[in-house]
């Protein structure tokens, strides 16, 4: 308003602004448009090398049945993986970052947020080693036994994996490996909840654990949301684990512990890239925008949960 | 309901070193009592070891014996969090939780005591509440905005509301004024005039003129240096105190002849 007005006027009058405030300002809004500029590229880039593939006609896109059949199966495999690595590793990443904050004696608790730090700096094919040669042998009498007393349950239905390479275990290799994210920026927003939110808890006569019930988890709601999304991201991307652990055979299947199991988006690329040529590479691109498309709708769905009750977030 | 608090030598601790030194006071029931003091004399951590918010801190602890109505509160078998459910505190900073709206501001204190309320009787306390805090004339109809929105003097009245809805036998004011505005401060001093028929009230103010106004009994607490643990000076009626005090260290203070 004030500025449009002002431009009216004859000799605007423009407020004093120092130098050093129009350089910060300006490398920040730079460093802003550049994210901008970089997604906008990527964007243009899925989209314009998919066009082929959702053009042609189906019997060309491998498996014959179109682009959408193709997509869908590793769609569904990469959802279902993330999902299951985020059920699992959000209450335990912000259990941990609740008794490193607020339980663990001080000298422990800085230790172990080191620790569970440290997790997040092994790299991803170290995680998918550790989960095809150990982890996933060691699941395989707990699957049998999910078979024999939850068969009823679609979930565990089987037949057992005789590998134990499933996707219930892929979703738990994912689950660790984006546990420290959660958990160090849970801890992180934990930390800063102020003193006389938890005095005025305690003064109350809240225990320790209303305390954090209180106070705690709910000025920390949105920092945790937040650092699940981040580390939904890393699941839904993450590609060399999800390519070592799973065995891959067969489409859209609720069944978490059988050896048929539909493959994620990014896994799928990797393994099928380097046979690939022609319309091959413009479909896996196709499922890599689709990928995308997910991504920014989930995050988008995780912004307005957030901000539903923003008046609430004590920020203000 | 309201209960008189003795203390006998009681000393308060951060650590090893030694803050507040040898008090002695009983604080009678239905009435004000002001502490005064220049910064650093240990009256606010006194005020804190009264309900067992001292030994929030790491390292601070409290030795001596402090008993409410020949309760003792830090017997052996005395439990931090019922000693705090029946000595309600309001702080120097208004504390509503942000995350909370007005209502569930005042109903957290007694959502922890009795969980199993029914919905009108909880509206009936939160109403009783806020009444007594005289601030349900101003939120009535927005009880479910969050209580960060209010004024600071607002604010502050329903941390006075969340406090007094538990029914506590003592409530402990930490400068509830001093972050206020005039006529805040005046609406605060009030309702104190109110509730000091149902509580025992004690106040730490660095406004004389305050102490001088809502107290009946005014304690003077100073410290010989920075370092020296703090001490009761002296503690008498809030009249005595302010006309013809029994201590030189008293009046200087009083009277602004300090330092």
């Amino acid at each position: 308003m004030t500025a449009t007005k002002a431009t009216t006027e004859r000799r605007p009058r423009r407020p004093v602004r120092r130098r050093g405030d129009r350089i910060f300002a300006g490398s920040a809004q730079g460093a802003g448009i550049l994210i901008l500029v970089i997604l906008a590229g990527v964007a243009a880039f899925l989209v314009i090398e998919s066009l082929p593939a959702l053009t042609a006609p189906a019997e060309e896109i491998p498996g014959g049945e179109g682009v959408g059949a193709y997509v869908a199966p590793l769609l569904f495999g990469t959802l279902l993986a993330a999902v299951i690595a985020l059920l699992v590793a959000t209450p335990l990443a912000v259990a941990i970052a609740l008794f490193v904050t607020h339980y663990a004696p001080r000298r422990l608790a800085a230790g172990l947020g080191y620790l569970v730090d440290l997790l997040a700096a092994i790299p991803s094919i170290v995680y998918g080693f550790w989960g095809i040669f150990w982890l996933a042998p060691k699941l395989v009498p707990f699957y049998r036994w999910l078979e024999e007393n939850l068969g009823f349950v679609p979930l565990f239905a089987g037949p057992t994996s005789a590998t134990g390479r499933t996707m219930l275990t892929a979703g738990l290799v994912l689950a660790v490996m984006i546990l420290p994210i959660i958990s160090a920026i849970s801890r992180e927003v934990f930390q800063q909840v102020p003193t006389l939110h938890r005095e005025a808890a305690l003064a109350l006569g809240a225990t320790r654990w209303e305390m954090i019930r209180m106070a705690v988890i709910p000025y920390g709601k949105s920092g945790v949301i937040g650092g699940a999304m981040l580390g939904l991201g890393r699941a839904l991307g993450e590609t060399l684990a999800i390519a070592l652990v799973l065995s891959v055979s067969g489409g859209i299947t609720l069944n978490l512990i059988s050896s048929g199991n539909p493959s994620t988006v990014a896994a799928n690329v990797a393994l099928e890239f380097p046979e690939s040529s022609g319309l091959d590479i413009n479909t896996l691109i196709a499922s890599g925008l689709a990928l995308f498309l997910i991504t920014f709708a989930v995050n988008m769905l995780a912004r307005w949960i957030v901000n539903r009750r923003a008046d609430f977030s004590g920020a203000n | 309901m309201a209960k008189r608090i003795d203390c006998s030598d009681v000393n308060i601790y951060y650590g090893d070193f030694l803050a507040v030194e040898n008090v002695t006071v009983s604080i009678e029931p239905r009435s004000v009592t002001a502490l005064i003091g220049p910064s650093g004399c240990g009256k606010s951590t006194f005020l804190r070891a009264l309900n067992r918010m001292h030994e929030v801190i790491p390292g601070a602890r409290v030795e001596g014996k402090i008993a409410m109505d020949g309760q003792d509160l830090y017997g052996p078998d005395a439990d931090p969090v019922a000693v705090r459910r029946q000595i309600g505190m309001v702080f120097q900073r208004p504390n509503p939780f942000p995350t909370m709206s007005i209502y569930d501001n005042v109903a957290a204190g007694l959502r922890l005591n009795s969980k199993k309320l029914k919905k009108s009787d909880l509206d009936d306390l939160v109403e009783r509440s806020l009444r007594g805090a005289n601030l349900w004339n101003e939120v009535k109809d927005r009880l479910n905005r969050p209580g960060s929105g209010l004024s600071g003097g607002q604010q502050q009245r329903l941390c006075i509301a969340r406090a007094i809805a538990v029914e506590p036998d003592v409530l402990l004011m930490d400068e509830p004024c001093s972050a206020l505005d005039p006529i805040s401060t005046l609406a605060i001093e009030d309702l104190m005039a109110d509730l000091k028929d149902r509580f025992t009230i004690v106040i730490v103010t660095h406004n004389m003129q305050q102490a001088a106004r809502v107290s009946e009994q005014t304690g003077f607490f100073n410290l010989n240096g920075v370092g020296q643990p703090g001490r009761l000076i002296e503690f008498n009626p809030t009249e005595k105190i302010f006309s013809n005090p029994d201590q030189k260290a008293t009046e200087d203070y009083i009277s602004g002849r300090f330092g």
